[in-house]
């Protein structure tokens, strides 16, 4: 009876300790970003750092404007959005309401896999297939573009979004579904009138872990952007927030060094504002349910 | 029993995960000034400080590497800050010895230069392009984008794609500094490392770029520079234009420690000379 009780109280110590980690980490992470990114905006000026349009870290007279890093990264990742949310929402209805359970379940492990693939794998195969396959396609002279960019994450968003929104339809109830049948709408009908619909909120939360994905993404996106710090065109080379930190990280030094970790900290912050949307919608979601 | 047996093993799991990270401070060294009057064959030791040029690293690194293994109580540290900053440490006193991938001006008095080793630049295209032969002042309209068509430096009607290295790279400096293009370079496309670099220019039919010479392999085609070819031995007597000196800094007067000085006759060694080559640099001539 006792030897239970300690094994109990240790392990629920335990128990604590492990969930303490997270939060320690989370938080310890979160200082380090503030307290490391701030002196380099402080010494840039917020104006002149989130809206200067030129990056020139290394120059005599280094300017450090991150406009064009902010707009690629937006524009990456909304054109990846573009592409991979309708194509995946329609990928979640084909494997929740319309395909053969045998082939459903073929595909559905597909998908996961795609999920699995290292990032890095995702980068080699756009830079030896994907790039010059833009290039001779476009006629443009270089295939390291915005576009490529965007055509690599709208295949790696795909997962979460599939997985969440095939999840919510799934959830939907089935008599809803029925119902509307029975009222003599056709199956197609069904799905967009009613099925999707009522899954909105699941839907939504797998498009916005989606961006999460996108906006984060650095090595794939390195190796197939180019990483010039041009303000962005679809058919030409950008530099993205992720890429730009990790592509001077090696060798910067200085001021340089620490607008790196500023620009870490705008990510920082766009992936928390995700976040708390994120969370928003999943806890609206619920609401719903009940 | 056995939830007892389990409970141990994964406190005992924990506690060594924690303990993992603690028990690494056992190599620190003492002060660099401590051995400087007796030179005693054996038993070395200190700290020798190097700082400097980040395009030096590679071969700074490998020659510390061998020199602590040949010396293991000798700890060569390096900051990689750039050639100015490397030369001031020197000048200084907060270095033992300075790293230079440029050569001293004529107001940096009071120094001494060893050139150590020497780096090739090699101006690369693809295979498949016609132009064989550039001149300093056509690769500086290339990169600064004035030239933009391959036909204008007599190739095909095709667009030029310049690609180089990420800002701070030490490749990058040494091209911009030599063919004097500093800050003004167009880029197509920056990629964080040689390989990278040889790679964008075997896919691309159109694009330029720059490597170390000892990275350029035969997936890509090395351009005379002003009718030079890029090999060690041009590069040795001086007649390719884009390359530089790898030079160690030191005071002129200063009383070098023991250990420092047995690191600069290492580096200058027939020895040091395969290092160098395998770090991709040149081991200066008549070593």
């Amino acid at each position: 009876m006792k030897a239970r009780n300690i094994t109990e109280k240790i392990m629920h110590v335990i128990f604590i300790v492990c969930g303490m980690i997270s939060i320690v980490a989370v938080l310890g992470i979160s200082a380090y970003m503030i307290i490391s990114g701030l002196p380099a905006i402080k010494e840039i000026g917020l104006k002149e750092f989130l809206l200067g349009q030129v990056w020139k870290s290394t120059a005599s007279e280094p300017l450090f404007g991150i406009l064009p890093f902010i707009m690629s990264s937006f524009l990456a990742t909304f054109g990846a959005i573009l592409i991979g949310v309708p194509v995946g929402l329609l990928m979640s209805v084909f494997l929740s309401k319309v395909a053969s359970p045998k082939l459903a379940s073929a595909v559905r492990p597909a998908v996961e896999l795609l999920a699995g693939i290292p990032s890095v794998v995702y980068g080699l195969v756009g830079m030896i297939v994907l790039v010059p396959f833009v290039m001779d396609v476009f006629g443009v002279k270089s295939g390291s573009t915005l576009f490529t960019a965007i055509i690599v994450l709208a295949v790696m968003i795909l997962p979460s979004i599939v997985s969440v929104s095939e999840n919510a339809l799934n959830a939907v109830p089935k008599k809803y579904e029925e119902a509307s049948l029975a009222l003599g709408a056709t199956k197609i009908e069904t799905i967009f009138k009613v099925s999707i619909p009522s899954a909105k909120s699941g839907i939504t939360a797998g498009i916005v872990l989606g961006i999460g994905r996108a906006i984060g993404e650095a090595m794939a996106v390195m190796m197939v952007a180019g990483n010039v710090a041009n303000m962005p065109k679809l058919f030409g080379s950008v530099r993205l927030l992720t890429t730009a930190i990790s592509s001077e990280m090696s060798y910067a030094s200085g001021l340089q060094k620490q607008a790196l970790f500023s620009i870490g900290l705008v990510l920082f912050v766009f992936i928390m504002i995700i976040n708390v949307i994120l969370n928003s919608l999943l806890k609206g979601g619920y609401r719903n349910e009940n | 029993m056995k939830k007892l047996l389990s409970t141990v093993l994964v406190t005992v799991l924990c506690v060594a995960l924690f303990a993992g990270c603690s028990s690494k401070k056992e190599t620190a060294a003492s002060p660099s000034a401590a051995a400087s009057a007796e030179p005693t064959e054996e038993a070395l030791s200190g700290t020798v400080a190097t700082n400097g040029s980040t395009s030096m690293e590679k071969v700074i690194a490998a020659l510390s590497e061998a020199f602590m293994a040949k010396n293991p109580d000798v700890t060569v540290t390096y900051d990689a800050t750039g050639s100015g900053a490397g030369i001031t440490a020197a000048t200084d006193g907060t270095a033992d010895i300075g790293l230079s991938s440029r050569d001293l001006k004529t107001e940096e008095t009071g120094l001494d230069a060893t050139v150590v080793a020497l780096d090739g630049i090699a101006i690369i295209v693809n295979k498949s392009n016609t132009v064989t032969d550039l001149t300093l002042e056509q690769i500086a309209g290339l990169a600064k984008g004035e030239i933009t068509n391959w036909k204008d430096v007599g190739g095909p009607d095709a667009p030029v794609v310049f690609v180089g290295r990420e800002a701070g790279s030490g490749t990058r400096d040494g091209f911009e500094a030599i063919v004097n293009v500093k800050d003004a370079c167009k880029y197509e496309q920056e990629l964080t490392s040689t390989g990278a670099v040889i790679a964008a220019v075997a896919a691309n039919e159109n694009a330029i770029g720059y490597a170390s010479l000892s990275a350029v392999d035969d997936t890509i085609s090395a351009v005379m520079v002003g009718g030079v070819d890029c090999t060690e031995e041009t590069v040795l007597d001086g007649s390719y234009a884009i390359q530089r000196n790898f030079n160690i800094i030191t005071k002129q007067g200063a009383e070098l420690s023991a250990a420092a000085k047995a690191f600069i006759e290492f580096a200058l060694s027939d020895e040091a000379e395969t290092i160098i080559k395998n770090a991709g640099a040149i081991p200066p001539s008549g070593k």
